[in-house]
Formats: structure tokens, sequence, C-alpha cells
């Protein structure tokens, strides 16, 4: 018997062929097929996001199937022809084209699901060249994308067929509203870009964290010495002890209240108490549950209310009470205009944590260069992790070094610190590369999350429909640290009226503290929550006067000339009534189609469409928050931008050579990027607060401007004057004079460039008072969605039919992007509306915390109203936040319509509208 | 360790000597693995020929225990597998369908297996295999609670038998999740109807899945059905008294109250389904 079991196959090693090529791997052949092609082949264009078959980032084709190459043993698949992303092309003919309509239509935003994408729509095409949209949908439901929305990248399938005119940049001065492809796109599409799991030096060290299983915890560590003993190939363990610096972080100093590792207990699942340092091998081999430490759970605080209550456990001892911060916006007399307003509604709202759900896994390595520490990793803050870095292991900003990797989706939780203090303390220490990728749960665990928000609410209106007031009333979780926490609080009051007139308004906040997971920045900052209690009242107040909902809020439309909750008079750029009356031939064509439908409709489908506005200030908060931009002019006559702000798909890379490209006249053709590293790029600023387009883009503006000023000097020409970029040269006519300056031969400055242009902007702001009166934000992004749903009353069941979103972006610099960054927010607003909320300690992965997928979002049309801010680059505006923030409100506005029910608690599950429905039923009968 | 036998024999003895841990799909394995290590070989069952494919034969239908959701999905199966074909093109994601298999569905005994209502309601027989014989086990009793099964560990589940009674009945699967694709279920269901000449029911089945331990039939409903006309409006024969074999709890999906709900709305609809199938042919 025995000799028969020795016949199958145990052995090491794995012969596969991969993209044409058979080779012998010496891998194990029960290692996933998805390790093996990434660490031991090298093909990182396969992605893992989840280990678990949920997201589909890892497909790849096995004789010509789509498979999770996660879900794969190696030696299952020997003898089977298997395509990764970067076989594609030679493998299948239809591979190229789709890269080049992925590229046309804008279907890659960070790039983390674009080589699932393309494997799973290979897989689809390779057999059928034109297929519908549902065959489409089918083929790519498996996999997740968290940017886009899917819609682009749907069509692009759809396009595959049409054979694309090859694409010509504009030159000098056409650069502005073209619709160019991502200047990174084509390293995307081929599975070429670097993510933070995709390199890190062949010596690297693994590191693992060891983590609280409870929500708080006291712990104590046994025989650490015997642990290393016990397993050869673990070199270290680290704790808080071992932490050079100060072990303490937090993304606003003033604030910080992070340790690296817990000193003397948890105060939160998840919380890292040490970790394991080792060879890739035996990290590989280590259980995490052997290592030596025991655990005696505490009370925690899980709710804001056990947090508030009398005698509840301080999470810090220096904030009384659980509050971290309050927040305060108060104008004119609030409880007088109620108590004499025609009609006031009021209501509570709650939403729960809601989840980023990136693909990428926050993931990265550093290394001790000399005296210096190197951290390469995924971020949307590349100097704000520089100073913190530094701050935890005790040595000079200067002496860090951080290099953001292409970032696999942020959406403001890759602001905030993961992997960086873990791997830059180990390498200091040990002067070894080290390295680590955050699994699936430990991401969803630890990393920060939307807050859950509790809000009281009243508004009050005449009878002819005008608003008089609004007093709102936020409790935030923000969990066991600051984080964003301050901002949250400080936010949502500035904004809380929605984009209105409202004379007298109150907004208090709160930011509590609670034994749970940090809440932090999230794509809105709480004002998506604040937007869903504020815009369902005021569809409301619009029923109780029996106005029509949109024409309600074009009457209560912020005007220019008129001050907001804040005090301030905009002037100009205020773009909301534009967006509402965009919405007009819309609301009118939807609700006539809703009526009929439901007028027709004896059964259990119910029709509804819903309204809701929106405006958002870019940038921080009364607060400076400066962007530099340096643009050099090479011997070689090419032109270097140093672009410092991370692009985290959103498209900061195109957009700002766009906006550069423009105001120094030449051709983007003519631009060589130098994307951001602390040590290359100047500060920038963080990818958060819709700020880069704004502010960055502004700072290129003007760095564009005054190296166009410095040739001119050299040129000794007026500022009327052309000039024409070539190689080696430019060319600068004035008037009917020309002039060619040789570049080869003239003299470099410091920054190695014969001309640069260097600038930094920081918008004007002004603090604000103890009423929360001043100026927070130079400029407003607005817009309005409508939400066209049917809701299956039998089952609580919601499906969007469509978004038809107008925003005000001051001008589009990137139609295709600002698109983007509509459709994906928009899907993002769903998720908040219909399926997402995480519970700390349950479902810490993709299955049980569920993002839309392809099949869940409906088109999304796209409205684009251009009222220029006076002080945006070319009158640019953000909308990287503004997208998100009205979808929700308005499809819970649309169920109402669709069945007069009121959902306050988000998301609407199936089971909650029902319930609501139910509830509807009984209080009738 | 990795073990990769030829032939069923072989694996028989791996897996009685070795202890190692079936691979089949890997759609359960390796996400219940994570980052930890494997500690037992695996015994991959995916090389071994008999046990994959779908055979008809007069009195019965085997499904080979490998057979992959996607060549169920695709199979020239009779109208009473509509619904397990409905289902396997439910599991998961096409990635999922293409590589978890219909023994590994069962075998993993989730609550919310997609497989399990549909086989149910045909009244399928789980053959398992071991050095010493095989036996079959009809499959309400194959899985004997929540993700546990009367699997021995020195067994392979090496085919699923369908009876041809009822493979002929019309059949239809629902499955309620809160998105669409890449979803576990809140309630499914799987029913098939048989009629006589007369367009009268002769026989029902009817299974709910996600709402118990482990899915159940509704005995009373079948019993309840039987008689009636095969016609538009079936639905309203079912009662919330029919669904008492169900269990339903709360969990991050929903609440139990509206798993009972949403099980007698989807069993209506998957009994009118079937009508309308029927309707359909008839015209």
């Amino acid at each position: 018997m025995l000799d028969r079991v020795a016949t199958t196959e145990s052995r090491a090693g794995v012969a596969l062929t991969v993209n044409g090529r058979t080779v012998e791997v010496p891998a194990s052949p029960a290692a996933r097929l998805s390790k093996v092609l990434r660490d031991d082949l090298g093909l990182t264009g396969t992605k893992v996001g989840c280990d678990a078959g949920d997201c589909g980032a890892c497909s790849v084709l096995v004789d010509g199937e789509a498979v999770c190459s996660c879900l794969v043993a190696a030696g299952q698949v020997e003898g089977r022809q298997i395509t990764t992303v970067e076989g594609l092309p030679a493998g299948h003919p239809v591979a190229a084209r789709l890269q080049e309509a992925f590229l046309r239509h804008g279907a890659a935003q960070c790039g983390i699901c674009t080589p699932g994408m393309l494997v799973a729509a290979v897989a689809l095409l390779s057999r059928n060249e034109r297929p519908s949209e549902t065959e489409v949908l089918d083929a790519i439901g498996g996999v997740l994308c968290r940017c886009t929305g899917y819609r682009k990248i749907i069509a692009a399938i759809l396009d595959v067929a049409n054979e694309a005119q090859p694409e010509v940049l504009p030159e000098g001065g056409g650069a502005i509203g073209a619709r160019i492809r991502r200047l990174d796109g084509l390293k995307k599409v081929r599975g070429a870009d670097i993510f933070g799991a995709d390199e890190a030096p062949a010596d690297a060290l693994v590191l693992k964290a060891v983590r609280s299983p409870y929500h708080r915890a006291a712990f104590t560590f046994g025989d650490i010495d015997a642990f290393l003993a016990r397993h050869p190939g673990i070199v270290r363990v680290i704790t808080a002890k071992d932490v050079p610096g100060e072990n303490c972080y937090g993304v606003i100093p003033p604030f910080a209240d992070q340790p690296v590792f817990a000193e003397k207990e948890t105060r939160f699942r998840g919380e890292a108490v040490a970790a394991i340092v080792g060879e890739a091998a035996a990290m590989a081999a280590l259980d995490l549950s052997d290592f030596p430490v025991s655990w005696q759970e505490l009370p925690a605080n899980t709710t804001i209310d056990a947090a508030l209550a009398d005698g509840a456990p301080l999470v810090h001892a220096n904030r009384p009470g659980n509050i971290l911060v309050g927040g305060r916006v108060v104008r004119g007399d609030v409880d007088a205009a109620l108590a004499t307003a025609d009609v006031v509604v009021e209501g509570e709202f709650e939403t729960g944590f809601v989840e980023h759900a990136y693909i990428e896994p926050e993931a990265g390595f550093a290394r001790r260069v000399g005296d210096r520490i190197e951290v390469q990793a995924c971020t949307q803050a590349p100097y704000m992790d520089r100073d913190d870095v530094a701050r935890v292991l005790g040595i000079a900003p200067e002496a860090v070094r951080i290099i953001p990797t292409a970032v696999g989706g942020g959406f403001g939780s890759k602001l905030d610190l993961s992997v960086q203090p873990f791997i830059a303390i180990a390498a200091w220490l040990l002067d070894r590369p080290v390295r680590m990728t955050y699994t699936r749960p430990e991401s969803i665990m630890t990393t920060t999350k939307r807050h859950p928000a509790r809000i009281r609410a009243r508004a009050g209106a005449t009878r002819d429909g005008r608003l008089v007031g609004f007093d709102f009333f936020g409790d935030f979780n923000t969990g066991a640290y600051s984080s964003w926490g301050p901002t949250v609080a400080n936010r949502v009051p500035v904004h809380a009226s929605g984009p209105y007139y409202v004379p007298h308004y109150r907004a208090l906040t709160r930011a509590v503290h609670t034994h749970l997971v940090p809440a932090g920045a999230f794509r809105g900052f709480g004002v998506p929550q604040a937007s869903i209690a504020q815009e369902q009242l005021y569809d409301e107040l619009a029923d109780r006067i029996g106005m029509d909902r949109l024409e309600f809020r074009l009457r209560n439309a912020l005007r220019a000339d008129q001050p907001t909750v804040t005090g301030q008079v905009l002037g100009e750029g205020v773009g909301i009534r534009a967006c509402f009356e965009a919405l007009v031939p819309h609301w009118q064509r939807a609700r006539a189609e809703a009526a009929a439908f439901n007028a027709g409709s004896q059964g259990h489908l119910r029709r509804g469409v819903g309204v809701a506005g929106m405006w958002y200030g870019c940038g921080n908060t009364s607060l400076p928050n400066p962007s530099t931009i340096r643009v050099g002019l090479k011997r070689d006559g090419r032109i270097a931008l140093h672009q410092g702000a991370v692009d985290i798909g959103q498209g900061s890379n195109t957009v700002i050579t766009q906006i550069c490209a423009d105001a120094l006249g030449a051709p983007i053709a003519r631009f060589d990027l130098v994307s951001a590293d602390t040590d290359l790029t100047p500060d920038a600023g963080k990818t958060s607060a819709s700020r880069q387009t704004f502010v960055t883009g502004k700072a290129a503006e003007l760095a564009g401007r005054e190296l166009r000023a410095a040739i001119l000097r050299l040129a000794n020409a007026g500022e009327g004057a052309t000039v024409t970029f070539a190689d080696g040269a430019v060319v600068v006519r004035d008037g009917g004079h020309e002039r060619t300056i040789a570049l080869a031969d003239l003299p470099t400055d410091e920054h190695g460039y014969v001309l640069t242009g260097e600038a930094t902007f920081d918008p004007p702001t002004s603090p604000l008072d103890a009423d929360g009166q001043g100026i927070p934000y130079a400029v407003y992004g607005f817009g309005a969605h409508m939400a066209e749903v049917v809701v299956d009353t039998e089952l609580g069941t919601v499906k969007v039919l469509k978004i038809t979103a107008a925003h005000d972006v001051g001008r589009a610099i990137n139609p295709t992007l600002v698109e983007g960054q509509i459709e994906g927010g928009a899907a993002q607003g769903l998720g908040l509306a219909l399926m997402e909320e995480f519970f700390p300690g349950k479902g810490e992965n993709l299955h049980d915390y569920l993002i839309p997928s392809a099949g869940d979002m409906p088109p999304v049309e796209s409205i684009l109203v251009e009222d220029a801010s006076p002080v945006g680059p070319f009158g640019a505006k953000g909308i990287g936040e503004q997208a998100l923030i009205p979808t929700a409100p308005a499809i819970l506005n649309a169920i109402h319509d669709a069945t007069g029910v009121r959902i306050r608690r988000v998301p609407a599950t199936p089971d909650r509208v029902r319930a609501a429905l139910l509830a509807a039923t009984s209080a009738r009968g | 360790m990795y073990l990769r036998p030829r032939s069923l024999d072989e694996a028989l003895d791996a897996l009685a000597t070795t202890g190692a841990q079936i691979l089949a799909g890997g759609t359960d394995v390796f996400p219940a693995l994570g980052d930890r290590p494997q500690t037992r070989p695996f015994l991959d069952i995916t090389a071994l020929p008999e046990l994959r494919g779908i055979g008809l034969e007069p009195d019965h239908v085997r499904i080979g225990a490998t057979t992959t959701w996607t060549e169920i999905a695709r199979a020239d199966l009779p109208s009473g597998f509509d619904a397990l074909r409905a289902a396997a093109r439910e599991v998961g994601s096409l990635q999922i369908q293409n590589r978890g298999t219909i023994a590994g569905n069962l075998c993993n005994a989730s609550p919310a297996a997609d497989g399990v209502p549909p086989l149910l309601a045909l009244e399928a027989e789980v053959e398992l295999t071991s050095r010493t014989g095989r036996r079959r086990l009809p499959l309400r009793e194959f899985i004997s609670g929540y993700r546990r099964t009367e699997r021995r560990e020195d067994e392979i589940v090496t085919a699923v038998f369908v009876p041809r009674a009822m493979t002929d009945a019309r059949s239809a699967f629902l499955k309620l999740g809160a998105r669409r694709y890449l979803v576990i279920s809140i309630v499914m269901v799987a029913a098939m109807l048989r009629t006589d000449e007369a367009g009268r029911i002769d026989a029902a089945r009817v299974a709910v899945g996600s709402c118990s331990a482990v899915a159940q039939r509704l005995p009373a409903l079948e019993a309840a059905l039987v008689g009636r006309p095969a016609a538009p409006g079936i639905g309203s024969a079912v009662t919330a008294a029919h669904l008492a074999p169900l269990s339903p709890i709360d969990d991050v999906r929903a609440t139990g109250a509206y798993r009972a709900d949403a099980a007698q709305t989807l069993v209506a609809r998957a009994l009118e389904a079937c009508v309308h199938e029927r309707a359909k042919e008839a015209a």
C-alpha cells in the first residue's frame, strides 16, 4: 500500500506553462498559483486583493477560462495553459484592442483591478467578440472595482470591436478640456504598474503583526526568546520598548495619539502589540497563534451610547467623557426661526462604519540607507508619512525618504500610516530591507473607516418654500484613535446646511471615542452622512408644503451673492442652481416614467425618483495646505514635471500635467513626469479633501507660467511672445523677431535644469471664530444627483436604474477623468445607501462586507457644469468627494418616492426596507 | 506536502494513510486557510477522471464529484435540473464556477451552499468511497448539521446520484442577496413541480436554504400543493405555517424575521416560475 502512495507525486517544484512558456519553478505544488506567479515568476501583474476568491483581482486564464489564481494550487495546473495579464496580447488577438479600449474609455483608474478585468473580459471575448451587456456583466461580475463604478469598463468591453485611431495629443495650449488618456495608463493596462506589494529587494525580510483579538484587552508576553529559539529563520520580535523614537503618531500632530505598538492595553480589535520579522520562508511557515502572548479581555465601549454613559471607561485618560473634539457653526437664531416657521420637520438618522475596500491591501518595504530610511509603500500622503516615520524613528524628517508606489485605491484611508511604521522600525533596527503586506482581514480590521454617525436634525421653511432654519446635531463614532476625527467634527458643521441659503443655522458635532477601529477620512469627511439627514429632511419640507422637491431646492439654492452658513459670500463660481436646472428635464422625464410604470403596475414593483444636492469645500478647513510644483526645462528640450500629488487613480498625474502644459504653452508630449517621491518632488500635500486639481493644479499653473516667464526673459521677449519647444532648443517668436535658444550649451541650475519654474499655492482662507464664522475654503464644488429606482416591495430590495449627476466642476480639465470620478463616487454612494456596513469583529472580508459589483451599477449620465472658480487653475474645482455625497440621499429620496417609506438608518438593506414597509402598512391598517 | 493521485485507489490509499486534506476546486479550502501555513498535506483529487463529468442513465443521473459548476451550467440536462443549473450560475462568480465542484459545495456544508436546495429537491444521493467500500446516503442525511457531514475521514465523495423520478418536472431556483454577483444568499429557494395529464400537480418539492443550519424541504407545503392545478396564482398556496421547518437567524446579511418573510415570498415566486415555464411551453 505504502509504495502506491509514493506514486502520488509528493515532490518539491512544479512545472508550469505560463504565457506560452513552460518553466520549472522551485515552489511547492501546494502553493497558491497567485503566489507562485508573483513571487517565483515575477509576474506581478496578477494582483492579490483578498486571497479568498471574493475580488477577482488575481484572475488568470487556465485553458482559456478565468479562474482566481489565489484558489488554485500550483500543482493542479501543471500541463495547462496559464495566461496572465502580461501574456494576454501575445495569446489573444482581442487583448491588445481591449487594452486600447480601456485607455480610450478611461476604464482603468487606479489600475489594481485592471488585470483581472482584462483577463475576465478576454475569456468572454475569445468566445464571443460581440457580447451583449448582460454577457459582459456576467463575465466581469466576479471582479470588484472600487474606483470606476464599472460603467467605463463595460463601455470599453462593448466597444472592443471598433478599431480606434491612435491618440493625437494636443499641441501647446490645447490640453485643458481635452479628453487625453491618462498618462500612466499604458502600464496599468499592461499590468506593469508597481503597487505596494509588487516590489521588494530579493533579500527582504517579511514582517507580520501580532494583533489584539479583543476590542479592548490587557496583555502580557510570554517567553519571546524561547519563541525565537523554536523558530529558526525568525530574526526578531519587536514591541513597544523597541521603538527608537516616540511610540506615537497621528495625521493631525496636535491630536497624535496612536502607538505603533500598544503598551499596556489595546484599544481596538486588531491593534498591534508586536511585530515578528523573519526570512520569507520562515514567515510563510509561521502560525501567528504560536506567538507567546496572553490576553485579558477588558470592558469596552462598543457603541456611542456606551462611550457617553456615566462611568464609561475612558479610551484616553486625557479626554474626559470620551469626547475627542466638538464642532460648531452657528448663524442667526435657529430656535426663534424654527418656532415661527410655517413648517418644521425633524428626524433622527444613523449610519454605520463604512470600509474603503480598495482592492489593494496596504503594502510596502523599507530599507535603511546609512543614516536614512527609505519607505516604498502605497500612500496618499508622502510628506505626512515622512514626518510621522521620522517621529517614531527619532530622526529628522529629511532623513526619511518616502517613495509612493502606484496606489490601488485610497479614498482617504491611505492618508493614515499602516505598514510604514512597522517596516521602518524593523529595517532601521535590523539594517536589512523589510516588507509587509496586509492580509485582507488585517486591512479591514485595522485601517480607518467612515465614521458612524447619529444625527438629530430639524428644518423649517415658509409656506412659499423658503428655508428659514436648520438645526443639526451629530455624534460621530471616531473609534479608538484621533485620526481625522477632528476634521470630520469640524467639516460637518460647515456643510450640514447643504448648498442652500439658510439664514438661521446651528450645527453641533462631537467626535466620540470608542474601543473600535479608528474612523478617519473617507471621501467626504462626514459630509455624506450629514447629507443623508439634511437632504431627506428637505424632501419632507417640500412634501409638507406641497411643492415639487426639485423646485424647492431650486428656490433655496445658494446664490453667489448670498452668505453661506459661515458668513462667506463667494461672489462667483456658485454653480448649484445651474446643476439643479440641468436636472429639470431629466426630472420631468423620470417622474413621468415612474408615474406611468406605477399606474400600470398591479404588482410588487414600485418605481421612484429622488434628487439631492451637494456642496463641498476644496482643501483643508481654514488651515494652510500648500502645494508646491517644480517644472524644469532640460537640455534636450524636454520638460520635467515634478508632480508630487500622489495619483491614487483619480488622475493627478494627467490633470496636473495638462494644467502645467497649458500654463507653459508646451505640448503634453514634451513632458517627462517625475512622480511623488519626497527626495525628488516638492511637497504637493496629501491627496485628500478634493484638493489636488485645485491646489496642486494651481501651483502647477503658477509654476508653468513662471517657467514661461523665465524663457521669455532669456529670450528678451515680451509677454505676448509665442514659445515653441523643439529637441534641444526653444524657439521664441515676438512680433517679427524669432530667436532660437539652443539648450545643450546652457548652464544648469541646482535642479539640473536650464530653467526651472517652481511655485507654491495655498488657498486663501481665514480662521473660523467661536461661532464657526469665517472663510473655511476658497473654493466649493457643487452638484446634484437624481436617482431612479425600482423597489420590490415584497422583498425590500432596491435596484437603481439610473443616476443622473450634474456637477459644477468650474472647468473640466479632462472630462473623461471627471466622469470617472463621478461614476466611481456614485458607485460608492450607492454602496453607502444600499449595502455597505462594517461590524467590527464580524465579516472582516469582502464576502460579508459587500461593495457594489458590476451588476449593481446603473448607467450614470454625467452633466458637467462649468461655473469657473476665480481661484482655481483655469477655473477648476475639485470633484473627488463631491461625486459621492449626493448619491445616497438621492437614492433614499427615490425609495421614499417609490414606496412612501423613509429609511433613516443606512444602509437600506432589504431587511430594513421591508421592515419599514411592513411598519407603514400596519400603521395605515 | 501535496499529493496528486492519478487513480481513485491511489487517492483512497493516500487518504487512509496520510490524513490529508482533500483539495478539489479550492474555493473553500484556500479561503479557510487564510495566511496560515498548510499543516496537513493536500490530496488533490482533480486528476481522477472517474470523478468528473455527468452521465445520464435510465434510472438516475450521475454527476461526478469534481464536476464544476460551469460544467453543470452548460450541461444538457432535463428540466428537473433547471434549478440546479440556475444555482450553478449563481455560485460566487464565473471564476468560482470554473473551479468549484459539486461535491465540494456539499462537503463544505454551509447553510448558504447554493447547490444544496436544488439537490435536496432532486432527492440526490451522495456516494462515498473508501478503501473498504462504497455507500450512498441521501443528501439530507449526508449534511448532518451546520458545516458538518457524515463523511468519514477515510472517505472521498465520489459522485452525486439523482434518481430520474422527477427529472422531467419543472424546476426553478431563486437566490436573494444584497447585491448582484459574488454574494452569499440571504434566502434561496429551489422548487420542482410535476403535473399529470390534466395539468394538476402530482408531485411537488420545495427546499429553502440560508434559513436554517441545513437547508430544509417544506413537506407540508409539498403535500398541500399536490392536486392543485399548476396555474398562475399557485404561489398563494404558500402560508407562513408551511415554513415551520425553517429556523432563520439574525446575521450581518439580514434579520431572522426578514428571512422568514422573504422565504415565503421567494417560495411563492419559485412556484410561479415553475408554472410559468410550463405555461410558456404549452404556448
